[in-house]
């Protein structure tokens, strides 16, 4: 059986930008589709995790709100991303990224090269 | 900055939670989940689901709406005080609902947390308040290693010197003789002042300050009388000399000799005993001058107290050492006079070695009142578990709520935190009062020792507050750490449960006998003691005596005639009606300072320390001393006016010497030599105390007035008339003799009170320690007896109602506290006459296996008990079986 992984902490946050960077403005309920439909199930978010998410990033700033109707006509809260967001999303990219490369070239690093020393020398390169 | 913006949002999301307003946000989040849901619902349901299945697969998978809100407001705000908030309100309901439990709490703690700050104020004032000197930690006094250690003053003036010039350890050293009288004339009024005489180096030595004018240096000295200033103390500037600051540079006469004033020493100044506040200081050069004599020459008398400052870095034992090695050197230069004797350093402040007795008395006594709360605290854990166990199904109910144990404890944890601060802060008050009431108190009013609430005693009291939350607090915590909701929802009173939930409190309970039957018997001990300190055998009565004391240093008299006139005084007031005996003595018993004099066998060449045999106290008296002060005569004659210096020297000694010199032969015609000359015993007195009742038995020499050159006389007059009357004849008739001499009179009595001060104080506090243990036990008994019968109100019941006999109901009812209450005694006795070393510091005569103290503390347990149990024995007796098993 597959195990479905926990979304790290902060993690959400940036799914949710990308999600409306990508999509433009959309209601938490898509939002949440969203996130579902691109892990490809492998992540089990409780979906209630999103609003308190949502709710935080607004008060910041980085996400704006207004009613809309939604595809089936009901009233719903359309989130979109504002410039603030934007450069959050960009920050918390390439954190990510920055993050991702390290762990990752820590995982690719065999015991020979720490003894020679060239993981310091790549670092500097 | 973000950072600083999130805590600014959630300081006010607190604020504004604490005034009652909606948690911010919550109306969103709780519109967008209902929304999510119905949208997700609507999806499932066109995905072909039933309504009702639909909306159970929504809330599945958006997971627990409540838990997320929680999570979200925990972010929101400050997690920790928003709750600690919520406890603190819930945990002040609580205490509102059952005010009884509160109360009871709140004055168990007051009591005990009391009764540790007030030792502890007492403590500080005393032992952990530093001297007011600079660097008091590195100042040191000399003592000797054994032999007169009653004795303040232990070192020559020559000697002194000598250790001055030759140590390599102290960066300085200073003399003090500290029993400086004077009569002080300014201005046509004369009072009498005592004070120290002290070397040049030493107000520099303790680095002080004056408060005005200046002190006197090392400098000012050149040679004996060379240097007649007087440095006064703040308060003998303030009430003899108005506080003029044009007293400086002033001359006032110090028992006839000018002396200049030059400066007036600070308000806290007051040299380096705690408990003496010194009237003056004036150079030791200039003794002469105020004494009559000085000791500046003689390497025979001991006349001063040696203070030293070490060097950096030098430890006490290296100077210790090196002194030792001095004092040797010395005995071989001055066999005569040094004899090497082994020195030490203590700390100066109280009184030399008394500090050792005070600071076991201070701690031990703080030793006591710490078990005092500790009881307490035994008492309260029992309490408050009973609390969370009658608490159960709501905290079952929570934990099943989703509530975290930690959670649970912390908000009992809160509860008894908020108790004991509550506690203690009474308890702060009451110490207060009850602490400015004993600075009123002569004792302590004389040694001007403020024992006040400072800094540190609010810290102690805190701390203790905080201490006993913790220690009582845990109990209850414990017991919710370990339950199992469900077990405590079914019902909470399951046989097996039963007896395991009630281990923890017997323990308690048992524990908290113990230390209250420790503190009974403690004051039980006292209380005994004190009853055997009034009623020792002083050796003299001073009941119906009382003391004349005339001071003759205005009067200028030498040898014969003054003699004469004492003689003439003597038989004035032995004439005087009602009067039935009468004599003088240089001093009487216990009035402090005591110190052996060296007597040598005859045939003695060396009078060298070290070759004499004992070291007894001398009091010189006129003859009918004895008969005045009602000290039996055992054998022989007393001294009698024709035993002059032109007979044979005779001495009455009491039995101790006696023994001590001649075993069992009889000492009448003995001969010992004191003072250097060969003195025959004509009787033998009785034994008695001399300096203290605490001493042992103690040789003492009673030479003949008539034959040593003393002055000082204490008239000793008994009579059969009130005192009142028997001062103003005496008054009168000393005055028509003297004119110029002042006469003060006092009963007898009166003035040994200071003496048996140390055994009142002591049994005061272990008076009221015993009274508070006892109170403590009462109520841990009946607390636990009181609730084992609530809690099995329907098994005694159905006891009752199956025919049980009421012995077997009251045994089922108040069986386990009172097996506890014996086994708890048993345990506290032992502690007592283990702790009978601990008692024997505080307690004049302590012996807590004497029968009597055992049989009062037992008995006085078994009434505790019997009190205690007899309300909820009654109960359980009175049950009506009908009426409870309707109940349930």
């Amino acid at each position: 059986m597959k195990q479905k992984k926990d979304v790290q902490q902060g993690t959400l946050a940036l799914m949710l930008l990308k999600t409306l960077d990508v999509l433009g403005p959309l209601h938490g309920y898509g939002i949440a589709r969203r996130i579902e439909q691109i892990s490809g199930d492998l992540l089990s978010v409780n979906q209630g995790t999103l609003y308190p998410v949502l709710l935080r990033l607004e008060q910041e700033g980085a996400i704006a709100s207004e009613w809309g109707p939604s595809e089936n006509n009901r009233r719903a809260r359309f989130y979109r991303l504002t410039r603030t967001g934007h450069r959050l999303l960009d920050a918390e990219k390439r954190d990510w990224e920055q993050t991702a490369a390290i762990i990752a070239r820590f995982l690719e690093v065999k015991a020979e090269e720490i003894e020679t020393g060239q993981v310091k020398a790549q670092g500097r390169a | 900055m973000r950072a600083l913006y999130r805590l600014i949002t959630r300081l006010l999301n607190v604020t504004a939670m604490c005034r009652g307003n909606e948690r911010p946000g919550d109306a969103r989040l709780r519109e967008e989940m209902e929304s999510h849901l119905a949208a997700q619902t609507e999806a499932n349901i066109r995905a072909g689901m039933t309504v009702g299945e639909a909306r159970r697969r929504a809330r599945l998978k958006f997971g627990a709406v409540e838990a997320i809100r929680e999570d979200y407001h925990a972010e929101k705000g400050l997690h920790f005080v928003e709750n600690l908030w919520l406890d603190v309100r819930y945990a002040l309901r609580m205490l509102r609902k059952s005010p009884t439990f509160t109360a009871v709490a709140l004055l168990t703690l007051m009591l005990g947390i009391g009764a540790n700050v007030v030792v502890f104020g007492v403590l500080n004032a005393v032992l952990l308040r530093p001297l007011d000197v600079s660097n008091p930690q590195d100042l040191y006094q000399v003592r000797h290693k054994q032999w007169m250690t009653g004795r303040l003053l232990t070192t020559s003036y020559p000697a002194l010197e000598d250790y001055r010039q030759r140590n390599t350890t102290f960066s300085g050293m200073a003399g003090i003789n500290g029993y400086s009288h004077a009569s002080l004339s300014w201005r046509n009024t004369v009072s009498k002042v005592s004070g120290d005489e002290v070397t040049g180096n030493y107000f520099d030595l303790l680095g002080v300050q004056p408060d005005l004018g200046r002190f006197f240096h090392e400098e000012d000295e050149h040679g004996p009388d060379s240097a007649p200033y007087v440095v006064l103390s703040n308060a003998l500037w303030r009430s003899a000399f108005h506080a003029d600051r044009g007293i400086v540079g002033t001359t006032v006469e110090m028992n006839k000799h000018p002396f200049t004033v030059v400066g007036v020493a600070s308000a806290k100044f007051h040299g380096t005993e705690r408990f003496v506040w010194p009237d003056y200081w004036l150079p030791m050069v200039n003794q002469g001058q105020v004494e009559g004599w000085d000791s500046l020459h003689s390497r025979a008398s001991m006349g001063v107290t040696v203070i030293g400052r070490l060097r950096p870095g030098v430890t006490a034992g290296q100077a210790t050492d090196n002194l030792n090695a001095i004092a040797a050197e010395l005995a071989r230069e001055y066999p005569e006079t040094d004899d090497g004797q082994p020195l030490r350093l203590v700390h100066p402040g109280l009184y030399g070695d008394d500090g050792n007795v005070i600071r076991g008395f201070l701690w031990s006594v703080d030793l006591l009142a710490l078990l005092v709360l500790a009881a307490a605290c035994a008492n309260l854990a029992s309490l408050f578990a009973a609390r969370a166990a009658d608490r159960s199904r709501e905290l079952a109910l929570r934990v099943a709520l989703g509530s975290t144990r930690r959670r649970l404890v912390r908000q009992l944890l809160t509860e008894a935190v908020i108790v004991s601060l509550l506690g203690g802060a009474a308890g702060l008050v009451g110490a207060d009062l009850l602490l400015g009431v004993l600075n009123r108190w002569p004792l302590f009013a004389e040694a001007h020792l403020a024992a006040s609430v400072d800094g540190r005693v609010y810290l102690a009291g805190l701390t203790l507050a905080l201490g006993s939350a913790l220690l009582f607090g845990m109990a209850p915590a414990g017991q919710v750490w370990r339950s199992n909701p469900l077990q405590m929802m079914k019902g909470g009173q399951v046989g097996s449960m039963h007896l395991r939930r009630f281990a923890l409190r017997d323990l308690l309970l048992g524990a908290q006998i113990a230390i209250c039957t420790l503190l009974v018997t403690a004051s039980l001990v006292a209380v005994r003691g004190m009853a055997r300190a009034m009623h020792a055998p002083l050796g003299f009565e001073p009941r119906g005596a009382v003391l004349a004391d005339i001071d003759l240093s205005q009067v200028e008299q030498t040898g014969d005639a003054a003699l004469e006139k004492e003689k003439a005084m003597i038989g004035a007031v032995r004439s005087i009606p009602g009067v039935t005996a009468v004599g003088t003595v240089s001093r009487t018993p216990m009035t402090g300072g005591m110190h052996g004099v060296p007597i040598f066998r005859p045939g003695t060449t060396e009078f060298k320390l070290n070759n004499a045999v004992l070291s007894p106290y001398v009091f010189s008296m006129s003859p009918g001393y004895l008969n005045a002060a009602g000290t039996r005569l055992l054998s022989g004659r007393d001294v009698s006016w024709q035993d002059t210096a032109k007979t044979p020297y005779v001495a009455v000694v009491n039995e101790t010497f006696a023994r001590k010199m001649w075993g069992e032969t009889p000492a009448i015609g003995q001969r010992f030599i004191l003072n250097g000359k060969l003195t025959e015993v004509v009787g033998v007195a009785e034994d008695g105390k001399y300096h203290d009742l605490q001493e042992s038995p103690h040789g003492v020499v009673y030479p003949p007035l008539s034959q040593i050159e003393d002055s000082g006389a204490v008239f000793v007059v008994r009579s059969e008339r009130p005192p009142n009357e028997i001062a103003a004849a005496l008054k009168r008739t000393l005055g028509g003799i003297e004119p110029n001499a002042p006469v003060t009179v006092q009963n007898w009595s009166d003035t040994l009170a200071d003496e048996l001060l140390p055994a009142r104080a002591a049994t005061a506090a272990l008076g009221v320690m015993g009274l508070l243990a006892a109170m403590l036990a009462v109520t841990g008994i009946f607390g636990m007896a009181a609730y084992s019968v609530s809690r099995r109100m329907k098994e005694l019941g159905i006891r009752g109602a199956l025919g049980a006999r009421r012995a077997q109901v009251v045994s089922a009812a108040v069986g386990r506290p009172m097996v506890l209450l014996g086994a708890g005694s048993v345990l506290g006795l032992l502690a007592g006459i283990f702790a009978s070393r601990l008692l024997a510091r505080i307690v004049y005569q302590a012996d807590p296996s004497d029968p009597v103290v055992v049989g009062g503390a037992v008995l006085t347990m078994a009434l505790l008990g019997l009190a205690a149990c007899a309300i909820p024995a009654q109960r359980a007796l009175s049950v009506d079986p009908s009426k409870l098993m309707r109940e349930e």
